[in-house]
Order: C-alpha cells, then sequence, then structure tokens
C-alpha cells in the first residue's frame, strides 16, 4: 500500500488536463477578482480556450491508466466522454453571452463556475473510488445550483436553484447511504476492492443489493431518469435558457460516462440485478418522456421531457451491458449533444421586440420569415424523433442493435413506440414553423454565436446522416476500453 | 453494360436540381421561373437516365443487374449496395415519370413557396428510386423511411383545409408499422450477421417460429403502406388533403413501397411465414376490395373516391403478391405499374377542374363535356382505364391476377371478381356525374378546356396506358425470370422446410 502511496510524476501525467484546466480557473478567477465586472469578455473567451486546450490535452499525448492510489483512471471511454462534455461546456459559454446580457446578469464568475462545474464532471467520469466520485459529483452539483440560480433577480431562476439544491441534496445523500453500504459489506470504497469482493461471494448478499440500488438511484437524479426526473422540467424551465443547455448536454454526458464505468467496472458482477433496474429506468424515461411532453406549450420544458427521453435510450444501451451497448451509448451521447446544442441555440434566438420568448407558438411563420434557422430547426426536430436519414436515426438503430443483440426484446418494442409518440411534438415544432402562420415574426437578429452554433450543428448533423463512420468507430474505441 | 454507376446517378441526379433551387437568389417571380424550370429539366434528364437502365437491362437474366455495392457503415457491416431486377426496374422508371409530369402539373397551381416546393419533390424523388434500387435492409429502410418527411412537408405546406390533421396522421401511422420493421431487421441482422440482402437471403435459414413474428413486424409496415384494410384509414385523408401533385406521388409511388416490400421482403426472407399468413392476406385483400368499393359508391368528394378505389386495387395487388403463382404475381407488379399510372392520371384529371373551380364536391359539377370536350376524352379514358376495359393497362393487370387466382382459390377469385363490378359501378357513375347531363351550374359556364401544358401533362400517361394494354409484353417479359425465380426459391424453401420437419 506504501508504495501506491508515492505520488510520482506518472500519476500527475495522467490527471494532467485536470490539473491544467483548475490551475486556469484559479487564475482567471484571480483575474476577474482584481479586474472587476470589465474583465468579462476576457474571462468569458479565455475559458473556452482552456476548456478546447483542455480537449487537446486529453489525446496529446494520450495516455491511460490509474493514478493517486487507484482513486483516478483514465482510458479511452472517460477520454472520450471528458471531450464531449469539454466540447459541450465551451458552446455552452459561447452561447451565454447574449442571452445574460440581455437580463444583465453577464459576470466573469459565470464562465468561471461553467468551467468548474466541468472540472467536477472530468473528476468524476475519472473516478476509479466512491470518495472520489463523490467529490467529483458534489463538485458538479454545487456549481449546477448556482447556475441555474445564476439569474439573480429573477425568481423562476433562483427557485430553480432552489429546487434543484433541496432535490439533488436528497439524491446525493441517497448515494453516499448507498456507498456507506457498499463499504460496509465490501470492505473497502476503491473500484478494484469492490469488484473483488463481489466476485469473492459478497454479490450475493441482499446488502449489496440495496446498497447499489441506492446508488443507482443517485446517478439516476443526476441524469435525470424517471422515475427521479421530478425535477427536470422546472429546472430546465426556470433556469436561464444557456444553463439549460448545458444542464441537457453536458451534465447528461458526464453524469452517462459515470453511470456506465460505474456499472460496468465495479458492480459487473452484479450485471443481473442492475441490468432490472437499467431496463425499467430505460423503458420508463422513454416513456415518460414521450407522454408527458405531447400537449406542452413551452419549449424548454418540452426539451427538458426530450432529454429524460433521450436519456431512456441510452440506458437502454447501458442496459444491454454488451459492448455494442456502451458503444451506442456514446455514438448516441455525441449526435444526443450537437442536435440539443443546435436546438438550444435556437431557442436562445428566439426574442420579440428585443424580449425572449419561449413558447411553441411563438416559432409560428418562421419557415417564412428565417428560412435557414428554420430548415437548421427542421433537421434537429427529424433529427430527434430519429428519423432516417438524419443523425438521431443512427443514434436510435445502434441503440436498438445492442438492446435485440442482448435479447432485450420488450424494451425494444416499447422503445420503438415510445419513439413514434414522441415524434409527435417533434413534428408540431415542425408544424408550428411551416404550417401555422405567424401574426407577428420573430426579430432578425445579427449574425452572432448562436446562429453560429446553430449552423455549425446543422452541418454535423447532416455530416454525421451521411457519414456516420468516423462517430462510430470513436465509439467503437471508446467502448472498447471496457472490454479488454 | 454502362460502366458508370448508373442507380447512384438515377437516385442522387434529382439533389443536384434540388442544390440548385436553394441557392438560386434574386427577385421572387426569378426564383420562382428558375425553380420550376430547374425541377423540370433535372426530373426530366434523370427520366432519361432512368430509360437508358431498361435499354441496358438484360431481360434473360433473373439476378440483380447494375449492382453498385461500396461499404459504408464497416463497423456494422452496412453496405450501401444498389442493384435492380425484373421486379424493380419498372417501378423506378415509375418514379422518375411522375415526378416530371408532378412538376409539370404544379406549374400554375403552386404559387407559395415555390422553391420549397421544387425541393421536396426532388428530395422525394430521390428517396423514392433509392428504396426501389436498395439491396441493403438498412439503406432500404433509410430510403424507406426518408421519403416521409418530404411528403410530410408537401401535404402539411400545400395542401388544403385539414392538412395539418392530414400530414401528422400521413406520419404517424406509417411511422408507427414502420419502427417495428426496423426492429425486425435488426433481429435478422443479428441472426445472418449482415444486412446485405443478397447474402441475407442466401445464408439465413429462420425457424417458424422467428419468421412468425418478423413476418408480422414487417406486416405492420406495409400493409400501412399499401394501404390494406383496415389500417387504410390515412390513405383518403392524406389524399384529400394533399396538392394534386402530392395525391399523384401518393397514390403512384408511394403506395406501391407496400406491395414491392411484400413481393421484395415478406415472400423472399420468410417462406414458410408468407405461406401460413396468405390466408389471412386474402381476407383483408377481399374485404378491401368490396368493402371500399362500396364506400367508393357514397362519397361527395372527387379525390376521396379515387383514393378508396385506390384501396380496392391495391387488395388486388395484395392477393396477387401472395398467391405464389407465375400468373398471379406477374400480374400484381403488373396492376401496380397501371395503377400508379392510371390513377396518377385520375388524380391529375381531378386536379384540371380543381386549379379552375377550387372545389372536389361531385355535386359542383356537371355537363362538363359540352365545355370541355378534350378533358372529357382524358377522364373517360383513364376511368375506362381504371376499371379495366380490355385494350388499356388495368384490365392485364386485373385478369392475370384473376387467374392466378383462380388456380389457387376459387373463392377468393370469385369475391375479388365482384370488386371489378363494383369497381365499374362508382367509377362510371363518378364520370356521370360530372361529364354528362346539362351544364346548368352558372359558375361552370366559363371554364376552359385543358391547355397546352395540361395535355403535355396527359400525353405521355395515355400513350403509356394504352402501350401497357396493347402490348404487356414489353413489361412482363423483362420481370418474367426474376419472377420465375423468386417463385423458385419460395417452392424450394418450402419444400426444405417440409422435408426437416418430417425428419
Amino acid at each position: 500500500m506504501s508504495s501506491d502511496m508515492i505520488i510520482g510524476l506518472e500519476h500527475w501525467t495522467l490527471a494532467r488536463p485536470e490539473l491544467f484546466l483548475a490551475v486556469v480557473t484559479a487564475l482567471l478567477l484571480l483575474y476577474g477578482v482584481l479586474r472587476g465586472e470589465a474583465s468579462t469578455v476576457f474571462v468569458s473567451l479565455a475559458t473556452c480556450a482552456a476548456l478546447i486546450v483542455t480537449a487537446v490535452l486529453l489525446f496529446v499525448p494520450y495516455r491511460e491508466g490509474t493514478a493517486f492510489a487507484q482513486l483516478f483512471v483514465t482510458d479511452r471511454l472517460t477520454t472520450t466522454t471528458k471531450a464531449l462534455v469539454l466540447i459541450s461546456s465551451a458552446v455552452a459559454i459561447l452561447m451565454s453571452r447574449a442571452y445574460f446580457e440581455r437580463v444583465k446578469a453577464w459576470r466573469f464568475e459565470y464562465p468561471l463556475i461553467v468551467a468548474l462545474a466541468t472540472l467536477g464532471m472530468m473528476l468524476m467520469i475519472s473516478a476509479n473510488d466512491l470518495m472520489s466520485l463523490y467529490v467529483g459529483l458534489e463538485l458538479q452539483s454545487l456549481s449546477l445550483y448556482v447556475m441555474a440560480a445564476f439569474q439573480r433577480d429573477s425568481v423562476r431562476s433562483t427557485e430553480a436553484g432552489i429546487k434543484y439544491f433541496v432535490l439533488g441534496s436528497v439524491a446525493s445523500g441517497m448515494l453516499l447511504f448507498g456507498a456507506s453500504l457498499i463499504y460496509g459489506f465490501c470492505g473497502g470504497t476503491a473500484f478494484v476492492q469492490i469488484s473483488q469482493a463481489l466476485l469473492a461471494g459478497k454479490a450475493a448478499e441482499i446488502g449489496t443489493t440495496i446498497g447499489l440500488v441506492f446508488v443507482v438511484a443517485g446517478l439516476a437524479f443526476k441524469i435525470a431518469a424517471v422515475p427521479f426526473h421530478m425535477w427536470t422540467p422546472d429546472v430546465y424551465e426556470g433556469a436561464p435558457t444557456p444553463v439549460t443547455a448545458f444542464f441537457a448536454v453536458a451534465t447528461k454526458i458526464a453524469g452517462v460516462s459515470l453511470t456506465v464505468s460505474v456499472l460496468m467496472g465495479p458492480f459487473k458482477p452484479l450485471f443481473p440485478q442492475w441490468q432490472q433496474i437499467m431496463v425499467a429506468a430505460a423503458v420508463l424515461s422513454m416513456g415518460w418522456g414521450a407522454f408527458a411532453a405531447l400537449r406542452q406549450p413551452n419549449i424548454k420544458r418540452l426539451m427538458a421531457y426530450s432529454s429524460i427521453a433521450n436519456v431512456g435510450y441510452v440506458l437502454l444501451g447501458v442496459a444491454a451491458g454488451s459492448e455494442k451497448g456502451i458503444q451506442a451509448v456514446v455514438f448516441y451521447l455525441a449526435i444526443y449533444m450537437v442536435m440539443s446544442l443546435g436546438t438550444f441555440a435556437i431557442i436562445l434566438l428566439m426574442k420579440r421586440r428585443e424580449i425572449m420568448v419561449e413558447n411553441i407558438s411563438d416559432l409560428a411563420g418562421l419557415g417564412r420569415s428565417h428560412p435557414l434557422l428554420a430548415f437548421a430547426m427542421l433537421l434537429f426536430m427529424f433529427s430527434l424523433a430519429g428519423i432516417p436519414p438524419l443523425a438521431g436515426f443512427w443514434g436510435k438503430l445502434y441503440v436498438f442493435m445492442a438492446a435485440v443483440e442482448a435479447k432485450l426484446f420488450w424494451p425494444a418494442i416499447l422503445g420503438v413506440l415510445a419513439s413514434v409518440v414522441a415524434s409527435y411534438y417533434y413534428l408540431r415544432i415542425v408544424k408550428v414553423m411551416y404550417f401555422d402562420e405567424g401574426a407577428e415574426t420573430l426579430d432578425r437578429s445579427a449574425f452572432g454565436m448562436n446562429r453560429a452554433v446553430a449552423f455549425v450543428s446543422a452541418v454535423l448533423v447532416a455530416l454525421f446522416s451521411l457519414l456516420p463512420q468516423p462517430l462510430s468507430a470513436i465509439a467503437a474505441a471508446a467502448a472498447k476500453g471496457l472490454f479488454p | 453494360m454502362a460502366s458508370w454507376p448508373i442507380l447512384s446517378v438515377v437516385t442522387f441526379l434529382p439533389l443536384v436540381g434540388a442544390l440548385f433551387c436553394l441557392v438560386v437568389q434574386g427577385p421572387k417571380e426569378a426564383v420562382d421561373r428558375n425553380c420550376r424550370s430547374a425541377a423540370l429539366i433535372t426530373s426530366l434528364v434523370t427520366f432519361v437516365v432512368s430509360l437508358l437502365l431498361w435499354v441496358h437491362f438484360d431481360p434473360t437474366k433473373a439476378g440483380f443487374q447494375f449492382e453498385e455495392k461500396v461499404a459504408w457503415i464497416p463497423a456494422l457491416n452496412i453496405g450501401y449496395h444498389m442493384g435492380v431486377d425484373g421486379i424493380s426496374l419498372f417501378f423506378v422508371l415509375l418514379s422518375t415519370l411522375l415526378t416530371p409530369i408532378c412538376v409539370l402539373a404544379s406549374w400554375e397551381a403552386v404559387e407559395v413557396r415555390v422553391r420549397e416546393y421544387m425541393v421536396a419533390f426532388l428530395v422525394l424523388e430521390t428517396f423514392m428510386v433509392g428504396m426501389f434500387c436498395a439491396l441493403d435492409l438498412a439503406l432500404f429502410y433509410v430510403f424507406f423511411e426518408g421519403v416521409l418527411i418530404p411528403m410530410f412537408l408537401i401535404i402539411g405546406v400545400w395542401g388544403g383545409k385539414r392538412r395539418v390533421y392530414a400530414a401528422f396522421k400521413f406520419f404517424l401511422y406509417t411511422l408507427l408499422g414502420s419502427v417495428l420493421m426496423l426492429l425486425a431487421i435488426i433481429a435478422i441482422y443479428w441472426q445472418a450477421g449482415t444486412s446485405d440482402l443478397p447474402t441475407v437471403i442466401e445464408k439465413m435459414q429462420l425457424p417458424f417460429q422467428w419468421q412468425f413474428w418478423l413476418w408480422l413486424a414487417f406486416f405492420a409496415s406495409f400493409a400501412v403502406k399499401v394501404p390494406m384494410w383496415p389500417v387504410h384509414t390515412w390513405l383518403p385523408d392524406a389524399h384529400v388533403e394533399a396538392p394534386t401533385a402530392g395525391s399523384v406521388i401518393l397514390a403512384g409511388v408511394l403506395l406501391k413501397m407496400g406491395g414491392y416490400g411484400f413481393i421484395r421482403f415478406s415472400v423472399t426472407l420468410f417462406p414458410e411465414a408468407t405461406q401460413y399468413f396468405a390466408p389471412l392476406i386474402f381476407g383483408l385483400s377481399v374485404v378491401a376490395v368490396i368493402y371500399t368499393s362500396l364506400v367508393a359508391l357514397v362519397q361527395e368528394d372527387m379525390k376521396k373516391l379515387i383514393a378508396y378505389s385506390s384501396v380496392a386495387h391495391m387488395g388486388f395487388v395484395t392477393i396477387g403478391a401472395f398467391i405464389m403463382n407465375m400468373q398471379a404475381v406477374q400480374g400484381s407488379i403488373f396492376q401496380m405499374l397501371s395503377h400508379g399510372i392510371v390513377s396518377a392520371a385520375l388524380f391529375l384529371c381531378v386536379g384540371v377542374v380543381y386549379d379552375r373551380m377550387h372545389t372536389r364536391e361531385i355535386d359542383a359539377y356537371g355537363g362538363l363535356v359540352h365545355r370541355m370536350p378534350r378533358y372529357a376524352f382524358v377522364f373517360m379514358f383513364f376511368t375506362l382505364a381504371s376499371v379495366g376495359l380490355p385494350g388499356l393497362s388495368g384490365f392485364v393487370g386485373e385478369f392475370l391476377v384473376l387467374i392466378g387466382t383462380f388456380k389457387a382459390n376459387t373463392w377468393v377469385a370469385f369475391l375479388a371478381a365482384t370488386g371489378l363490378i363494383l369497381g365499374a359501378a362508382y367509377a362510371l357513375w363518378l364520370y356521370r356525374k360530372i361529364i354528362f347531363g346539362q351544364l346548368t351550374k352558372d359558375s361552370l359556364k366559363a371554364i376552359l378546356d385543358m391547355n397546352r401544358r395540361e395535355i403535355a401533362v396527359f400525353l405521355p400517361l395515355v400513350l403509356i396506358t394504352l402501350w401497357m394494354g396493347i402490348y404487356p409484353n414489353s413489361f412482363l417479359d423483362p420481370m418474367a425470370p426474376a419472377v420465375d425465380k423468386l417463385i423458385g426459391d419460395y417452392n424450394a424453401a418450402l419444400k426444405l422446410a417440409r422435408t426437416a420437419a418430417l425428419r
């Protein structure tokens, strides 16, 4: 044990990206405090740059291994999902400026909190011990609570923050309780120890199963899987829109990645137990995400339900528990990231007479007044609905292929049926944009960051639609790490 | 044989025109004019290129020709595999023929968002042609489902009063059927290790238990597309609300996707289940033929009447496709082609008067023969073709199906034949109400006969209908080897299963 405790240079090199991000964030915080509000633009751009550099550091040079006495692990899967998280964080910061400037909340703390949340996500993705898992998770969660309430003078925003905080704490409590049971029955918190203890016969004990259930419940809350989704619509609606985008994308990717490494790592011996939970959560999420959004007038709430449904499809891939399943998860997350960021970029452009609007009916006539934007939205909606040949279809195809291979026939059937129901509300947005005539169209805005994000996302969706192979290869490489 | 990828060119050439329409700039009139011309030229060129398929097609071969095979998603073993045989060849031609006709038919009728309209039609053409050429199950599914996107927009944006309802109904109905087929395709993929159709057919020996469920999943998709009774209810709504050209493509090509799917996939992949379920198909088809013909008799809307007649005519197609002898299957395919031309022409006929009067109520018309003699002739021509007058295309298909059916099952043939009588009843009734009688309605007094553009739309259809009726062998001969092989493989598979069961 003592030789592990010596912290050699290789430990630090494995965590290089995280360390870089932490140091840069601290320095920028100092700079911001000294310079005051005037530094906001610089800090936000510098944070974006730092996030991108961190993403580059993940791969140049690429390293695998465990560090800090088995607390921290990097492999293909963690590196890939970290890269996705970093990209979505950087884009989320870029998308937020116009919004916060309009609501007079454009402060330098915002990009830094995003960076801290991202750091927490990277730590939890790389966690190899229940303790480091919890530290990363809480760093993330606390930053997210602040972000939800960032628009301080808005009642809805602060309410969202409080709601998220209270419910999130309960979830953290459940996770801790489960972790303590696991610790008690397995005699350690390191994933390796847990795995060994389970293989040595502890898997049969009821205490470990109960512990597992609590841990999974905590994780399910963080990724908003049914039945732990109740906070999602309210928080998504209340939080400032750029924050919602961040919640819908980055936190999902990080949470799912964590769920995969926990379930496929230490709890692999309990596969039959957690597969049932995952199947149930997947089916319920797909179903609830489809049905609850049918009559939803608010587009942010709609996206909340859409994200619940999407998590359901991802969890179906997790439930397969196979290499194909994990590949499907990574593939789906990458495509989901592009589609959602694009959609939120368009939602951020929805303003009428300089006031942000967020009802679906406000999109009426968009096909005429903003043809390009409407076309991009059309691509995102059909893609989210999973209609071929658009990228979202490939994501669903991968997931269902994994599910059928794992003989999860009924969950797959319920999943495709739910996707038909869900396609109704995506179609409704297309209908409002193209079939309805708007009494008053949305403002024409100058070419800004959100427009750029929307178009880049649309181009990427089109690209992934025609050539899914490169992305699929990346996902395959990521999944292979878990199945040596 | 051509050395260039002729099928890919036919499939993706329309996208070039679509791209041009998307980027063209200028004042609205100029853009509209340019988009119309671009769409017409692209679709005509596509049609000419597709005629090369027929010229170079070797009618003595049963297998796939003009094959192209490129790895698309190697990780999943999904390939871009295209090819046509005698069964699919004419469906490709049907799609490429009807698209320029649709563009021409909407020349003046569509005035709003012309650019988007033309783009939608060209994209639709790509999906349709691709679907008939695809020899990879995943690729097929991509094209099959992709059709929904442009069609949804065509009905929803340029449709009639209840267009939103009709567009959603069309989309959700078809999607619901198709997603089950997707799962079945995935199941086949895991059984065979590939989604390449020829390889799957060659390798796969599915136990009956599997065939049973997979057949049902494919049935869910194709039955909605055909559409078979009782899942046909989306069709009258979609037809009535769609713009004229949309109805033409719906009736002309989209319905054929179901019949084509049955023949290409259900029969070849699941022979035992096909035999097991054939009575179900016969039952539903006979009900469709009789019931929808009766429903057609009481319609007040011209388009709805033709829509119901489509369901009845497609009933013959599904009977023929599952009788599994040479005459019936050939008749079934021929009936689809004939219906593709004739019902498309009938919808165009409705479009001609709709463009002038903006109503489809049968009661709003009467005595048109006095003002529109040319129109009266064309309408009569296609009404009789639809009824099945010998010498016109409708007769050949129905006759072949009935001969084949009579050999296999007299009762089915007898009941299906009643559809011919009912069909004559409603079609002639419609014709009499609209064309004959005194011209008493004031609104009709100034109606003009068909102009040159409209004649140009109908002329090719008239000629093809005559050709198919008088010398059907130019169409039947190229498909004969492929159909022969289809039936041979089917019987061989059944024999194999029987001997396996005995052992």
